[in-house]
Parts: structure tokens; sequence; C-alpha cells
């Protein structure tokens, strides 16, 4: 019998915490730090990446993702080291994904090529807005015309390249994005990222908001508008809205994120990094420390981790439940049930589809185009009813 | 026991938050009543709820000796009290117990509503009163205006009010001082019949019910037998004692002195606040005047949110029951909250009270129905029946009429306010009986309907006054009136602990205040919803609730599963505090806020 997971796959993902500048809407774990010391944090995602093959030896590993921070900003050579470790370490599928996040920057732009030498086929490029005075207020160093040159270098550079956008900016008119993303849409090379801004607590914005410092952020209705052209357009294009906030060209989603969409398992290294990795049959979330320097400690100490737990039948069900159905594909009941050992209530997805939400059919289970603005109240109702 | 020369009774007649409980602090501090390593915040607020809100429901009360400057030694005994008009019948006989007050007033504040409406209590208890001007370490102390102002509003000299920094500890000693030189020694005789005043009693579960008494006259011994004039009851008393303001056992307690009785009573029930303590032989035959049962006004439904936490509820309203002899309560099923109780309460603040002490002290959630008051009906077979819940109202094709309890409102107010108070009475159908002046201050009085002051009059007086009015009711009687049972529906669902008894002519605006406030209360759902207002089969107001259009996660990756996991368990948690009503999640305090009415 298959164990869960290998119904989605095994990724790594590798998280460097640094970062030229802070972005004002940005809660991911990044710091700003003058002295790198770049041989001691090799080192440190080496002796991880060996941890985790004694633990875990065998499996094939389907994809690598370096987020961050900034992970263009690591030494090519550090990139090298680990991705060869990685392939010491585990068999690799035939088409094994690496991806790599970056800035358009040309400091970083200047370091494309010695990246895809050191294994990285796929970028991800960070553009965020294709406007001047947008990008300012975002806390971008870059302006357009980097952005466009740096889009226009990774294609070049490498297999598979993508960029992200945030729309519902201050200020920003349906008729204004329209036209972005038209324009985004003809330079894109198979992929998109295009998130909405979200005020996450914590944040500068965070503290602007609260403030009342933060105008012309879109009202409901223009938010909906904004979300429901951006599904219209990419589809147009061929670039289909596959998950929430990602639009993609037949065969060409990111493998990497699939996996955690799909519930496979994943190990997380570096500071603050998560993982879920099945032991004995049951998924274990682990989480490294937080802050860049006892995270490095905790590995010269023998290990990265800082806090597993491991997950009971019903949570681990929730989670499936919770990532897959943001994928278009959705989610398989009968894998479910597998997991959870009880299936998702009837009577509420018979409710969900009355109202035009949800579609089941053939063990699976979606939400639709008219439920994909209300995700996440979709999946708190379901998972409240079972 | 002391010679009555030697003792001084006082009370503390402060607005919240004006330091009446860190003053209370530094003079048990002062004089060392307290060993310092026991010494903690607000030594006389007991129950976390008072605490939180700054107000003292039972009457607490401290024994503090006291060495004089002259040398000369002081027994002083304090009694707080609660401060609130629900409560005022309490309040009353605290302040019969005593014979002086301290006034404490905010000197960065001045004077406000609730110091009034107590100060007024003192007065009428013939008091002397020592005016306290707290605070003065801020630095917007202004000592001569609140003066001037307690001279102007309350009437009385405030020319050598003290000043006080509770916080510090400046004038601490001052106040002591006055407490001697200038409030009055208590009288009594010891050698007559035993007469005690009880003035609070509750439920110890150790020591059975105690009793706070207030010794007039004659002396209380430890083994006494004693009546309770009120209903014969004869107990024997095992211990006496006095608080400092832990339990200290003594030996007898004399004329003028205040301390605690407890005789294996097993419901306080049995004790009534105001009652007359005598000796079983020898006793006196006359009561000290001023005695009232306490009689519930304001009845409302309580149900766990929970079903299945319905015997919890029943074993917390019956431990409450018996340390509250003015809450009543009885079983009550209703169609879509399943099982709970009716409690009876004195007034809105001591429903809450009790409602909070349910859910913090029992850890239940609770679902409050609309408050009513009880409704005579006539029918039309000539039978009289009492209303306590809209639920159970009758066939109205079988009623001949309804009578409704009325009450006499005072209401004391400076005449800046008065249009908004005389707005605030009409708004409630209150038909104005007297308005008088003394100085820049009106005394309001009106003949209101009960049903519209249980609720959130007391709110909407001290907010249209900015907290400058004093209000006191006494019941009236019950008069007809054109009422009728308005029904709540909630996506066309009939809600029946929303149901309320309004007046006619009222019914639309109130329907319609309550719409709105629902459409605020209850969170959107995935579907629009439709709330509407009906007497019998009638719409009489309607608002829709539009469906929720948007909640996504835009960044949703690896490292989020467990943030986000978390947020849909917490989201799961707040669900428990809903009720489900057909497909609509009603939250709890959705019950009681969509009946408070704003303007």
């Amino acid at each position: 019998m298959i164990e869960d997971w290998q119904n989605a796959g095994f990724a790594i993902y590798i998280h460097w915490p640094f970062c030229e500048a802070k972005c004002p809407y940005c809660d991911f774990n990044s710091h700003v730090s003058q002295f790198i010391d770049q041989s001691r944090w090799r080192r440190a995602y080496l002796s991880e990446i060996d941890r985790l093959g004694r633990e875990f030896p065998g499996r094939t590993l389907s994809t690598v993702f370096f987020g961050g921070g900034t992970p263009s900003l690591m030494d090519p050579d550090t990139v090298g080291h680990i991705l060869e470790r990685i392939r010491a370490t585990w068999p690799i599928s035939n088409n094994f994904e690496v991806t790599l996040e970056a800035n358009p920057s040309s400091s970083e732009v200047g370091r494309f090529r010695a990246l895809r030498d050191a294994g990285v086929n796929r970028l991800s490029l960070g553009v965020q807005a294709l406007h001047d005075d947008d990008l300012r207020r975002l806390g971008r160093l870059h302006d357009v015309e980097a952005a466009l040159r740096a889009i226009s270098i990774s294609q070049q550079t490498f297999p598979r390249s993508s960029f992200d956008l945030i729309y519902g900016r201050q200020g920003q008119t349906l008729s204004a994005w329209k036209s972005e993303l038209d324009r985004a849409l003809d330079m894109a090379a198979g992929h998109l990222s295009l998130y909405e801004l979200t005020i996450e607590p914590g944040t500068m914005f965070a503290k602007r908001k609260a403030a009342g410092k933060l105008n012309g952020l879109p009202d409901e209705d223009l938010a909906i508008a904004l979300f429901e052209e951006t599904g219209a357009r990419t589809a147009k294009a061929g670039i289909e809205n596959y998950e929430v906030s990602n639009y993609a060209a037949d065969g060409n989603a990111c493998e990497h994120n699939l996996i955690y969409w799909r519930y496979g398992d994943f190990a997380g290294i570096g500071p603050g990094a998560h993982g879920r990795l099945t032991v004995n049959g049951l998924k274990r979330a682990t989480t490294e420390p937080k802050a860049p320097i006892p995270w490095l400690k905790s590995v010269e100490n023998g290990a990265g981790e800082a806090l597993i737990e491991d997950l009971g039948p019903e949570d681990q069900a929730d989670e499936y439940l919770m990532m897959s159905l943001r994928l278009t594909e959705g989610m398989d009941l009968d894998r479910y049930h597998a997991i959870a050992g009880k299936s998702v209530s009837q009577s509420e997805i018979a409710r969900l589809e009355e109202l035009g939400l949800l579609q089941s059919g053939e063990n699976g289970l979606r939400i639709t185009t008219k439920g994909r603005p209300l995700t996440d109240a979709i999946v708190s109702s379901l998972i409240a009813a079972g | 026991m002391t010679d009555l020369s030697h003792i001084r009774n006082f009370s503390i007649v402060a607005h919240i938050d004006h330091g009446k409980s860190t003053l209370a602090d530094r003079l048990i501090q002062m004089t060392d009543t307290v060993a310092e390593r026991d010494m903690k915040e607000q030594m006389l607020d007991a129950m976390d709820i008072e605490r939180e809100r700054g107000i003292t429901i039972k009457a607490n009360t401290v024994r503090i000796d006291y060495t004089a400057v002259d040398g000369e030694q002081y027994v002083l005994n304090l009694i707080d009290t609660p401060g609130h008009v629900d409560f005022a019948y309490e309040v009353s006989r605290s302040m019969r117990a005593v014979e002086g007050s301290l006034l404490v007033v905010d000197s960065t504040q001045g004077v406000e509503a609730q110091t009034l409406a107590n100060v007024y209590q003192a007065i009428d208890a013939n008091h002397e009163i020592v005016p306290v001007l707290n605070k003065i370490d801020l630095p917007a102390t202004d000592c001569d205006r609140v003066a001037e102002q307690i001279e102007d509003v309350i009437g009385i000299d405030a020319s050598d009010a003290i000043r006080v920094s509770a916080k510090t500890g400046v004038g601490i000693r001052e106040t002591l001082e006055a407490i001697i030189h200038r409030l009055p020694a208590p009288t009594g005789d010891r050698d007559a019949p035993l007469k005690a005043m009880l003035v609070d009693s509750w439920y110890d579960a150790y020591l059975g019910v105690v009793v706070l008494v207030r010794i007039m006259d004659g002396v209380l011994k430890k083994g006494d037998r004693v009546r309770m004039m009120q209903n014969g009851s004869v107990h024997h008393v095992d211990r006496i004692g006095v608080f400092r303001p832990a339990m200290t056992v003594v030996d007898q307690l004399g004329p003028g002195e205040i301390g605690f009785l407890t005789a294996s009573i097993k419901q306080v029930r049995d004790t009534k606040v105001g009652d007359t303590i005598t000796h079983e032989k020898r006793g006196t035959d006359k009561p000290l005047p001023g005695f009232k049962p306490s009689v519930p006004v304001v009845f409302c439904g309580l149900f766990p949110v929970d079903n299945a936490e319905f015997e919890d509820l029943r074993d917390a309203i019956e431990k409450l029951a018996l340390n509250d002899a003015s809450f009543s309560y009885e079983m009550e099923t209703s169609a879509a909250l399943g099982f709970g109780f009716r409690c009876g309460f004195l007034g809105l603040l001591h429903l809450e009270v009790i409602r909070d002490r349910i859910e913090r002290e029992y850890d239940i959630d609770l679902i409050t129905t609309a408050p009513s008051v009880i409704y005579h009906i006539y029918g039309r077979d000539g039978e009289v029946t009492e209303l306590h819940n809209p639920a159970d109202m009758p066939d109205p094709s079988t009623i001949d009429h309804i009578e409704e309890p009325r009450i006499k409102a005072t209401i004391l107010v400076p005449d800046d306010f008065l249009g908004d108070v005389l707005k605030l009475c009409q708004d409630r159908r209150g038909i104005q009986m007297d308005l008088t002046y003394a100085g820049s201050r009106a005394m309001v009085v009106y003949d209101l309907p009960l049903n519209e002051v249980v609720f959130d009059f007391y709110d909407r007086l001290k907010s249209v006054t900015k907290g400058y009015a004093s209000f006191d009711y006494q019941l009236l009687g019950y008069r007809t009136d054109n009422l009728v049972k308005m029904q709540v529906l909630v996506n066309d669902e009939p809600v029946d602990a929303l149901s309320t008894m309004v007046h006619r002519d009222r019914a639309e605006q109130r329907g319609r205040a309550m719409c709105e406030k629902l459409k605020d209360l209850i969170p959107r759902h995935m579907f629009k919803i439709p709330i509407q207002a009906a007497i019998g089969g009638k719409v009489i107001a309607r608002e829709t609730l539009a469906a929720l259009r948007k909640d996504v996660t835009a960044k949703c990756y690896g490292g989020d599963v467990t943030r986000k996991k978390k947020l849909l368990e917490k989201q799961k948690a707040g669900k428990k505090k809903m009720r489900q009503f057909g497909k609509v999640e009603i939250p709890q305090q959705a019950f009681i806020s969509a009946l408070k009415m704003d303007s």
C-alpha cells in the first residue's frame, strides 16, 4: 500500500532569510543584515540535508525551491553545493524542478547565468507592479525598466520562468489593472502569480493602515471585480487559474507548490522553515528556529528542528482539505476518507452545491469559479461541519 | 467591645474610577490592618467581575484599628457598597448601618452621576459627609474647581475638603484624622434588648451563610439564640467576628459595632437584607424601620449555547441562587433554544452580573433572551394570567386586555441636559408628573412603563447626560395599554428568543431598529438573509443581510499551513459561540445587543 504523501510527491524547501531591504507589505521571515558568513550558512544547509537523508532515505525527490528572503542574494556557489548534495542524497525524478526566487535588481540579474549553471531551472521573479510610483510605494528597490529587463534575461537564461504581480494596490482602478495585466500576459512565459494585496498583521502597511494612512485600497466590489477580471483575462490568454493566486499554461504549473497543495511531503530547511513529513504513517509537522543565528546554532548542535508535532488523522485530513481546495482541480474524497477515517459532511457539501459554490462528482470535490473568492469560508464551513 | 465614643462607622461614596478602592487600600495599609505581604490591589473587591468592571456588588466591610495623632485608640468600620440603581435598596441599608461618608471625587474629573445618586442616599441617611479630593498627584488636578462644583451641585461645604493622592499616600493620615474628628460616633444602648440590622449576607462553602450585621442596641454573643424578625426563624449563633478584612472571631459585638455572625443557616434566602435580628428571649418587639422584601422585576431566559451543558447550567444557577436571594429561576423550554431557565432579576446590571458569573465561574456559554417584565393578561373568559415570557403569549383573540407595570422614576439632572432627558422619557412612553429646579439642577418625575426602563434606560440616561444624571424608581402599579407581541424572523424562521412585548404605536420603530441592529450583529453568510419583524402574520420591518462575497487568503504555501490551520481552529471555536437557527448562525451576544436602542 502506498502512503498518502505519495499521491503528491516529495519536495525540499530551502529558506534564505536575508533581504537587501524589508518591503512594507511582507510578513515573511526575512532579515536585513550587512555581514553574512556564506561558508557557515553553506555548512549548515549541507548538514541539514545530510540529516534528512539519514531520516528519509530512498525517496524520489521531485522538486527543490529556494525561497526567502531573497535567495538570489545567495552565493551561486552555495546554491550549487546544496543542489549537488541533494542529488547525492536522494534519487531525483525525471522532470526534477529547481525554482529560485529573485528580485529584478541589476546585481541579482548579474547572477542568473551562474545560478542556472548551479542547477536552477525555474526562476520566480518578484516584479510586483509595472508602475514606477506603485513600486516605490511597495518599497521595491527596482523600477519598471529594470523589471522588464530582468524578465527578458530570466526567460533567455532559464528553461522556465515566472513572475509575480500584486493587484488591489492603493488607488488602482479596474481599467489600470486590465492594461497592466495585458502587458504582463504579453510577456509571460506560461506562468504568473497574481496576488491580491493583503495587509498582514505586523507589517509596515498594517501600521500605516491602523494609523489611517493607507488610503485608496479597493472596496469589496472593486476587489471582486479585480479578481474576476484577472481570471477572465488570463483564461483568454491561455494561462489558466490553477490555484487561488496562480495561473499557468498547460504543463507550466509550479510542481513544487503543487506538492504543498496536493498535500505531499516536504522538508523545510532554514530559519523558520516548516515541513510535513510522513513518519510511520503519521504526518509530522516540523518547524525550524525562526531567527537566523539560533537556527545556525541549532543545526551546528545536530538538528535544525525546533518543534515537532505529530498530526492526528483529523488534523491531517483538515490540512489536506484546506490546501487541496485551493486548487482548481480540487480534492479527492476517497483520499480524505482514507486519511480521516470518515467522510466530508455530505449535508454541508449539498448545501454549498446548492449555493453554487462547490461541485462534486467522481469522488472529486472542487470549488466553482463563483465560489473561488469565498475559498476560506467554504473550507471553514466544511471543516466545522466535519 | 469598644466604647461607643471610640468607634467610627463610615462608607465611601465615589464614582467608578475615582479611586474608592485605592483609597480603601491605603487606609488599610497605613493602619497596618493587613500585613504588607498579604496586601494586594483592591482588597475589598473579592470577585473577579467586580474587579474588572470596577463595581462592588456585595457590601464589603473592613475593621481598622487606628491610633490617632492624640494617642487614642479607635475602631473604624468601613462598609463598601454597590453603586447601582439595581441595588438601591441594598445601598440604603448599608448607609443606615454607618454614621458618615467620605465623598471621594477625582480632582481631575469632578462630580459624576453615580456620586450624586449615592451621596443623596448618604444625605437621606443623615450622614456627616467629608469631601475628599483624590488624584492630586496628576497634572490635570484642579481642586478649587472641583470643590466649588461639590458645593454647587451637591450643596455641601467643601471648603475643608481633604486633598489626597491615594496612589502616592499623600493625605491619608489627614483622612483618618478627619474620620475621627468630623464623623459622629454611633449611639446605642448596650442594656437594651438586642437590635441588629442585617446589612448583607452571602454563602460561604465552609461556614454556611455569613450574615453581616450592625448592632444598634444590646450585645450579641457567641451561643446566643437569635430570631429573624421577618420570618420568625430562630438560629443558634455559632460564631461572631469582624473583618480585618479577613474574618476574625471575637467574643461579642456591642452597640455601634459592625461584624458578622454564622448560625448554621443553609440558604441566603432565609436572610433578608434590612431585617432586624434580636434575641429569641427578651428580644425587642420593634423592628428597625425601612425593611423591604426584594422582588425580581426583570425576567429573561438563560440557555446554554451547547445543549449538552444544560445540567451544568442547572448546577451553576442553583449554586448562585444559594448566595443571592433576589435572583429567582424556573425551568423553561424553547423550540429553538432547547432547555434553559427563566430567571428573575432586580434589574439589568443584576442580570448581567449573574450571566457573566455563570459564563466565567462555571465556563458555560449562554444565550440570554429578551428581558421582559410581568404582564397581566386579562382573558375574554375573565381569567387573569401573569405573563413572564413573550413566547408564552396566548392567542390574541382570547385576550380582552393587557396590563403592564408602571414606575415612578425620579431623575436629577443638570439643566443643560434637561431637554435630552425629557426627550428620552417621552420616547419611552413616559408621562411627566413633576418638574422642579434646585439651583442649576432639575428634578424630573416621570410615570414610565417598566418594560421601557428595564433594558437600557439607565445606560441611555447616562449617555445622554454624560453621566451627570442620577436615577431612582419605585413601582406604581399596573395599567392597561395597547401591547402586542413582536416576533423576529431570521431567514424566514421565527426566533422566539428575540420576541418582545411592545406598544402597538412603537412597534414599527422598534421593529426597524431591531432589524437594523441584527443586520450588524449577524455575520455575513454565503447567502443573503432576510431579517423581519412581524406582529401576528404581518411583517412590519425588513432588512436584508447581504451575502458574504469575498473571503480568501491570497498566499498559502507550505510555510503557511500551520498558521492557516490555527486560524481555522479559532473560527471553529468562534462558531461554538453561535447558535444555529435553520441555516443561519447567530452569535450569542446578538440576543441582548439587538434590543439595545441607540436613540
